[in-house]
């Protein structure tokens, strides 16, 4: 891992990495919606309804494991001062509060015609609000301070607080209140869910996963450039 | 150690007293909210009562939440917490102990004053025990988490607006089993409530210190 601590070397992997990464992203969307929207079958307790699903469901994975992914980055920079993790956890917050919101909204659109309602105040709907507020406040914070190595310390706080706290946050919420169905995927004894839907599912998670990783590349790869755009700028000054 | 930490949870806690300010806003927040809220939701005493536990907790999470950002912001301005550092003392323990003058001089006196409030909201006077001991046993928390939010806050202008994206989420647990323990009738079904309060406390304990002094370390450098 240390090894690609140099921006130089971590910008020669990306640029080699990117195009598979592409590539393997539009056959994973392509065999994946076709499944989510072609093959897989109506439920028969909630129509068409159901191919929401295969987005709502991979987005609040994706959200959440992007937030572990953030933890994990601060800790790494926070214990083995490595350069490009302080990035990467900044990359990803912005990513991972898209897909947060867009679990928020696809269930929001699911909700409407299977229970009626936009919203309710259901653990786990409730959770996931409070996900998101996590993510507004690390990219808050990123945002207020001008110091770039002061942001990244503070920062490296807020997410690891986040995440020792974030486990606590959603079991009291479950314990409140509970109406959004519980885990049917992962859970003892086999998935709970059919075969013909769940490998649907399964690629759509993957292909999520892949986006996340891929977008997180980008994000990585444009801010180690403004970083350097402001130190030739700096030097145009100087030398003037 | 001791003495040290002796005299500066003192200093704080005269610091607090004397310049005012923090606990006199605070209380007069929560006595805002006393009185607004029949005037927003309607006298009717039945609503009222149901609504009363949630209400004093929101009440006294925002009132707490106000004052965060005076924990360490001006002992950094001046120049105090630097020289802190220099202490024989860890710097966590430091944070830890400001903290408690926090909750010494704000949240526990709020948490004391705020029950009897809720009777002027139609609280049923059975429950005003569960409130009470919840509310102590909750303030600690609330205590630490807002110097949470004051250190990684401390050098920054704005802070204020920024505490509150921060915080809040960190206040729901103690939100929640704070209402559920006044919501559960009778003593003994409110005991689970106010453990698993004690425990956030706890955890609160362990964190907080560490992750003030942290961030603080980080102003400071």
């Amino acid at each position: 891992m240390q090894k690609f601590a140099n921006p130089t070397l971590f910008l020669k992997l990306a640029n080699a990495l990117l195009p598979f990464m592409w590539l393997g992203l539009f056959v994973l969307f392509a065999f994946g919606l076709y499944g989510a929207l072609v093959t897989s079958p109506a439920d028969y307790q909630q129509g068409e309804t159901v191919r929401i699903m295969y987005l709502h469901v991979p987005a609040a994975w994706v959200a959440m494991m992007a937030y572990g992914f953030m933890a994990f980055a601060s800790a790494v920079a926070l214990i083995f001062r490595h350069p490009l993790a302080d990035t990467a956890a900044k990359s990803a917050a912005p990513i991972g509060a898209v897909f947060c919101f867009l679990a928020l909204a696809t269930g929001s659109i699911w909700g409407k015609p299977m229970w009626g309602t936009w919203w309710v105040w259901d653990a786990r709907l409730t959770s996931m609000f409070i996900l998101m507020l996590l993510y507004l406040g690390y990219i808050a914070i990123w945002q207020a301070i001008e110091d770039p190595h002061l942001a990244a310390t503070i920062t490296r706080i807020v997410a690891l607080v986040g995440s020792v706290i974030l486990p606590i946050i959603k079991f009291s919420v479950e314990w409140w209140n509970t109406l959004h169905q519980p885990a049917s995927v992962f859970k003892m004894g086999g998935p709970a869910i059919d075969v013909s839907m769940l490998w649907v599912l399964l690629i759509m998670a993957m292909a999520c996963t892949l986006l996340f990783f891929t977008l997180l590349m980008v994000s990585m790869r444009s801010e180690i450039a403004s970083r350097k755009l402001r130190q030739i700028r700096l030097q145009a000054i100087r030398s003037n | 150690m001791w003495p040290a930490l002796n005299a500066l949870l003192w200093r704080d806690v005269a610091l607090a007293r004397k310049q005012g300010g923090g606990l006199g806003a605070a209380l007069s927040f929560i006595l805002a909210v006393v009185v607004l809220v029949p005037l927003s939701v309607g006298p009717d005493l039945n609503l009222l009562a149901r609504l009363a536990a949630g209400l004093m907790w929101l009440a006294l999470l925002l009132a707490v939440l106000l004052t965060a950002d005076r924990i360490f912001q001006q002992d950094l301005e001046d120049g105090t917490l630097e020289l802190m550092t220099m202490a024989p003392v860890p710097f966590e323990l430091v944070a830890l102990v400001k903290a408690i003058a926090h909750w010494l001089t704000v949240s526990l006196p709020l948490a004391l004053i705020a029950p009897p409030l809720a009777l002027m909201l139609n609280l049923d006077i059975a429950s005003l025990p569960v409130l009470w001991l919840a509310m102590v046993a909750g303030s600690l928390a609330l205590s630490l988490l807002a110097a949470l939010g004051g250190a990684v806050t401390a050098g920054l202008r704005r802070g204020g607006l920024l505490i509150s994206i921060l915080i809040l989420p960190l206040y729901v647990p103690v939100l929640v089993f704070g209402v559920s323990a006044t919501t559960m009738m009778g003593p003994q079904s409110a005991l689970p409530s106010l453990l698993i309060l004690l425990a956030i406390t706890l955890v609160c304990l362990v964190i907080s210190p560490l992750a003030c002094a942290a961030a603080l370390r980080a102003y400071l450098r």
